[in-house]
């Protein structure tokens, strides 16, 4: 750069702002929470103690975290896998076919990520009503009028009808996302695996996936973060934990004994676990999944 | 297309999981708008029956009995704030950082990267412990507490909230443009300001909107920051608001009004995503990375 002049107040002027709300509003507050974290903090006074790991030993003993560690799990592996399945296969379908309508089905499925989370428990609870659902009058038809089945009521189905919402929400948005660099891949390959006798099931396999394998690792690392925080939505929108503490996810329960019960030190000893629970779970995804990139 | 040989049954076969998949999107959304103009007593029958006739009272009271048109001025308020103070923020910020060499460059394009992977709701309690410590800090001194069940604080937290994946969309788009640009500039005597001001933003406007549509609907459907910074019942968000006419429905049995709620907070993004959905769906090309 020729000119030197002022060039450092001008760099500062513009970056500082950014770095300084950026510390201020997530640096510090991600330290806090590992440093409240061993803190004995509760309620309204201001008198905090500091307990060492305390708060971890509770948190292992405590058999609502485990139920909700134990949900958490659940949500993440039967959403990822179900989710990135869906939205795979779809993207497949269409970008290599020649379907009628692409750009409408590609309108449709995106449209539950712009709605807010709010609105989709929202809907989901209209599906899931006992009496006047949407579902339970379908399935009336071939039950006949047995006692309803309780969606959102029942502590062993909750946690996979909060699954069905939240794939419902997220097929779309991968889906659209692969389907943009799966017409990336070109032609030319598929022309020739044709002519090779390769069926659509085999090009799937061999060309699609490993040729966009880069962007599912990308993805799937995110997505595993993603799940924590949308169960979090969801959880506290359709059930808030309910019923009897059976639906709690990590974050919930976090937000539910931090914030609803006021007892910081334990939420935030969750919180501390969350965080290092999610950077593990990305750096083994990260590590699993690597493969050598293809280069054509 | 002859070269095609799928036969027409595998073609009506790959229609079969569009057609599902499309029907479970469009029906529970219609559904809504349908059962936003029913009548109260018509909930208690047949749930699939269409409504008796178009009872639009239930906006009416969803309007002014449940508050939503002030919670709908509030979220206006907060987003368009809060997408004001992000883009003057970040850009310059992602300018300097993805086209300057100076101390510490490497260090705080790192730190912004980290920052991809802190989700807000990780944090939310320190930063409402912090709010209200300071409010405890100037009930002390000024007397007036200032932080939470403020607008402004909460469309501020958005903002910085959202830093890291905008600087990281807008640094990406900066990298590509050529050096020439500013070369040029300097040459004919523009200073830096004036270079980034005139040369450079109008450039990026295709990676600012891209910017703006994200985040117009992440702020729009955003609660959970909204319900624990903003407590007053006068300031809440729609989202926040509608949770309350949820769980108010469920012991007042006020259906219609609860449906017509939820038509009001979707019709905006509806009409939002009709207008932009292109631009939207082609723009997670660029920011493939959204949490």
């Amino acid at each position: 750069m020729r000119q030197t002049k002022g060039r450092g107040a001008f760099i500062f002027c513009c970056v500082a702002p950014a770095i300084a709300l950026f510390v201020i509003f997530m640096i510090v507050p991600t330290i806090d929470v590992f440093r409240m974290s061993l803190y004995k903090w509760g309620g309204y006074t201001a008198n905090k103690t500091f307990v060492g790991l305390k708060n971890f030993k509770t948190l292992l003993g405590s058999e609502k975290f485990i139920r909700s560690f134990q949900n958490q799990i659940l949500l993440i592996v039967i959403v990822t896998i179900v989710t990135m399945t869906l939205a795979l296969v779809f993207a497949a379908i269409l970008t290599r076919e020649k379907i009628k309508g692409q750009n409408f089905f590609r309108v449709v499925f995106y449209i539950p990520n712009i709605l807010s989370v709010v609105i989709i428990s929202a809907i989901f609870s209209a599906i899931y009503d006992p009496n006047q659902g949407l579902l339970n009058s379908i399935l009336g038809i071939f039950r006949g009028d047995k006692d309803p089945i309780l969606w959102l009521g029942s502590q062993k189905i909750v946690i996979y009808s909060i699954v069905i919402a939240m794939i419902w929400q997220a097929v779309g948005y991968y889906m659209v996302m692969y389907m943009a660099s799966m017409s990336a891949v070109s032609e030319s390959l598929y022309e020739s695996a044709d002519l090779e006798g390769a069926g659509k099931v085999t090009q799937f396999f061999q060309i699609t996936l490993p040729l966009i394998w880069t962007n599912i690792r990308t993805t799937l690392t995110f997505f595993v973060i993603s799940t924590i925080n949308m169960s979090f939505l969801f959880v506290k929108a359709m059930t808030n934990g309910g019923p009897d503490s059976a639906s709690h996810v990590f974050l919930s329960y976090m937000y539910q004994e931090a914030y609803t019960n006021s007892s910081y030190g334990y939420g935030m000893a969750i919180g501390a676990v969350v965080f290092t629970f999610s950077f593990a779970l990305s750096a083994i995804l990260n590590a699993v999944t690597k493969r050598d990139p293809i280069e054509l | 297309m002859e070269k095609n040989k799928t036969s027409s049954l595998s073609k009506i076969l790959i229609y079969i999981p569009l057609i599902l998949l499309a029907i479970t999107i469009l029906v529970p959304v219609a559904w809504v708008f349908m059962a936003s103009i029913k009548e109260n007593v018509e909930f208690y029958r047949n749930p699939w029956a269409l409504p008796a006739g178009v009872y639009l009272q239930n906006f009416v009271d969803a309007w002014t009995k449940a508050d939503m048109g002030s919670y709908m001025l509030n979220s206006a308020i907060v987003t368009v704030l809060a997408l004001l103070i992000l883009i003057v923020v970040s850009l310059p910020a992602s300018y300097v950082l993805s086209r300057f060499k100076f101390f510490g460059n490497g260090f705080l394009n790192t730190l912004i990267m980290a920052g991809l992977f802190i989700n807000v709701n990780y944090i939310v309690v320190p930063i409402f412990l912090m709010l209200s410590d300071a409010d405890t800090f100037l009930r002390k001194t000024v007397g007036e507490p200032f932080f939470l069940n403020n607008i402004f604080v909460l469309a501020v937290v958005y903002a910085a909230t959202a830093l890291p994946f905008t600087i990281y969309l807008l640094a990406g788009y900066f990298k590509t443009v050529a050096k020439d640009y500013e070369e040029a500039a300097y040459v004919d005597g523009a200073g830096y300001f004036r270079t980034m001001i005139q040369i450079i933003f109008p450039m990026a406007k295709p990676s600012i909107i891209t910017v703006i549509l994200f985040n117009f609907l992440s702020f729009w459907n955003e609660y959970i920051i909204s319900m624990t910074l903003l407590t007053k019942p006068e300031l809440k968000t729609l989202p926040v608001g509608l949770m309350n006419l949820m769980a108010a429905q469920k012991s007042a049995v006020q259906y219609g009004q609860m449906y017509a709620g939820l038509v009001i907070v979707m019709l905006p993004t509806l009409i939002f995503y009709m207008l932009v959905q292109k631009q939207l769906t082609e723009g997670m090309t660029v920011g493939g990375l959204k949490g």
